[in-house]
């Protein structure tokens, strides 16, 4: 953790504030890549919160994500028509309904992450695993039915609000926001649970409650990256969400060294890069991946990056 | 009423089917404690060779789908213990979220090398065994229907004279229940290990051709929600419990089909997670399971 974390994130801020300004002197196909990084280390990183930090193996965070992308893109199609017409408003006037919209979204992931939680963290490591997967597989085929949402179809014509502004900014305010609680007071309950549930609870620790709170948090920035996603491809179905990408995620905390938030960025960089630098061999980049990765879990089972195991890891 | 006993077959005969898949996940779970996430892509090889072999054998021959049926798990067999001996031993000191993530790589890695190989498109399953519907009132019963309640009924009882009567069985079973105490007994654990994974890979293989059967359109992503289900059916009986799998595949299939056949089809992928949430937090041993109380 850097010594003065606030001036750390207003840097990181000012910095997409910069990217964003020279944006249009950069390769677009670069921006994009980009983005998909950007989206991915949100993801990866509120992950990590749950899975790293707090020791509780989940399934469903692309469930989530679902949900903020579902409804941070409702949001926009319905206030975007009525406040600004056809031609569409200043930057700042889209920006602060977007905002508004990827708060909405996070929140009612949050929400979501809350109602899933709270039944389910009773449970322990392969169920758990089990029960987000649930969950996750649950929220998709209630998308799917929903036909004011789009159905199985999804929804289309989402504006293009996602700037590389708004996710570079998002992704130092998640960075910001889990380092910090992990190393605050409060946060070394997380670290507890994770080492020793019963020793934690044994010294009075609600160690219910700091699954639930590191839940609740992972889940909200999940439910942002699903905005920022919504609002970058322009259009999203059920089917964008389902276990595949939960899985994709878990690999990159797992790739990057469970409760280790730079590992964890440094993979969910290389795992977004890989697919786009293997794409000259184009059909067989998804096979390369997938034996990359089982290559990877043989050669270095405690993660790519992570250079403390065997230490005091249990 | 015959509505009911249609629906009933029908959802006993893909519950025949979820069991056979159901038995792979619970016999490596037992022996190895995790989840064979590439099970259900064995599943969908097995599927694929059916479908290769089929062209080989005349159609609509008894002789012909056995010998079918018969390469193809011998194939998925040969398949899943390479799996293992690769990419699992390796591993076997390692935490179980890495053998997990190695799982749901080899799991990737089938399903694309699939889609290079045999191209994403569906294909139709040839019919390999021969074709007859036989009509009780109402309520149809396909050949095929019979072939897979038949063929998994001998293959549930083929597993519990394994499982059960024989040396191979025994130390299954021992490994399960102590892994550190039965090698001191002279088990080799990974003879044991190996031989659980070409059993449960055969038993997929033969899932898949008889779901190939019924739903005859195959293509690389085939095994995916099969395999989730079957999984949930695992954990619905208790995971590791033999007798339980088989139980827990039927009675999925049949609450499956019945969901499907009401208002509620579209929610039919859903009722399997829904049952695996429920049983999860009121009974997360599954029905025939023993629960155990975690001692510090």
């Amino acid at each position: 953790m850097p010594p003065k974390p606030h001036l750390a994130l207003l840097a990181a801020l000012l910095f997409a504030f910069g990217v964003q300004y020279f944006s249009d002197q950069f390769n677009p196909y670069y921006l994009d890549v980009l983005t998909g990084i950007g989206i991915n280390v949100i993801l990866a990183v509120s992950l990590n919160l749950v899975n790293g930090y707090t020791g509780q193996f989940s399934l469903g965070h692309a469930g989530f994500m679902s949900v903020g992308a579902y409804l941070s893109a409702a949001v926009t199609l319905y206030f975007a028509p009525r406040w600004f017409g056809e031609d569409g408003g200043t930057v700042w006037q889209e920006g602060g309904l977007f905002l508004m919209a990827l708060l909405a979204g996070g929140l009612s992931a949050a929400f979501a992450g809350l109602l899933v939680g709270v039944p389910s963290l009773r449970l322990k490591g392969d169920y758990l695993a089990l029960v987000t997967l649930g969950f996750g597989e649950i929220i998709r085929v209630t998308f799917q039915n929903v036909e004011s949402l789009g159905g199985a179809l999804g929804l289309n014509g989402i504006p293009p609000y996602t700037t590389i502004f708004w996710v570079l900014a998002f992704v130092a305010i998640t960075i910001f926001v889990v380092t910090c609680l992990v190393n605050s007071t409060y946060g070394r309950g997380f670290l507890a649970t994770r080492d020793d549930e019963i020793a934690s609870e044994a010294v009075g620790l609600n160690t219910t409650r700091y699954k639930i709170v590191a839940f609740v948090i992972g889940a909200f920035f999940a439910g942002i990256a699903g905005g920022l996603y919504g609002h970058f491809k322009l259009t999203i179905t059920p089917t964008g969400f389902d276990f595949t990408k939960s899985i994709e995620i878990v690999v990159m905390v797992i790739l990057g060294g469970m409760g280790n938030t730079l590992g964890v960025i440094l993979a969910a960089i290389l795992l977004t890069l890989l697919p786009e630098v293997l794409r000259p061999v184009a059909e067989y980049r998804m096979v390369l991946y997938s034996f990359l990765l089982i290559v990877l879990m043989l050669a270095r089972p405690q993660g790519l990056f992570n250079f403390k195991f065997g230490k005091s890891k249990a | 009423m015959s509505e009911f006993l249609q629906q009933l077959l029908n959802g006993l005969s893909l519950g025949a089917i979820y069991a056979l898949i159901a038995l792979g996940y619970t016999m490596v779970y037992g022996v190895l404690r995790f989840i064979n996430f590439a099970h259900s892509d064995v599943f969908m090889v097995g599927a694929f060779i059916g479908y290769y072999m089929g062209k080989l054998v005349p159609e609509h021959t008894v002789w012909g789908g056995l010998v079918v049926l018969a390469v193809s798990m011998i194939g998925c067999a040969i398949l899943g213990m390479t799996i293992e001996r690769l990419a699992y031993r390796p591993l076997r000191s390692a935490p179980t979220l890495n053998v997990l993530i190695t799982a749901i790589g080899v799991s990737l890695l089938l399903e694309y090398t699939g889609q290079v190989f045999f191209g994403a498109a569906p294909r139709n399953f040839p019919s390999i065994f021969p074709v007859h519907n036989f009509a009780f009132g109402s309520v149809i019963i396909t050949s095929n229907q019979l072939i897979v309640i038949a063929v998994a009924v001998v293959l549930m009882i083929g597993l519990q004279l394994i499982v059960y009567r024989t040396k191979i069985g025994t130390a299954m079973r021992a490994v399960s229940l102590n892994p550190k105490a039965a090698a001191l007994m002279g088990v080799n654990n990974d003879v044991v290990i190996s031989f659980t994974f070409g059993l449960g890979s055969a038993l997929a293989a033969a899932g898949g051709i008889l779901y190939a059967l019924n739903y005859p359109s195959i293509d690389p992503l085939m095994g995916v929600m099969p395999g989730l289900k079957a999984f949930v059916a695992a954990i619905l009986g208790g995971i590791g419990n033999i007798p339980g799998a088989a139980l827990g595949g039927l009675i999925l299939g049949t609450v499956e089909t019945f969901v499907s056949g009401s208002q509620w089809s579209t929610y039919k992928d859903a009722i399997a997670f829904a049952i695996l949430i429920i049983i999860m937090l009121f009974r997360p041993a599954g029905l025939l399971g023993k629960f155990t109380v975690e001692k510090v």
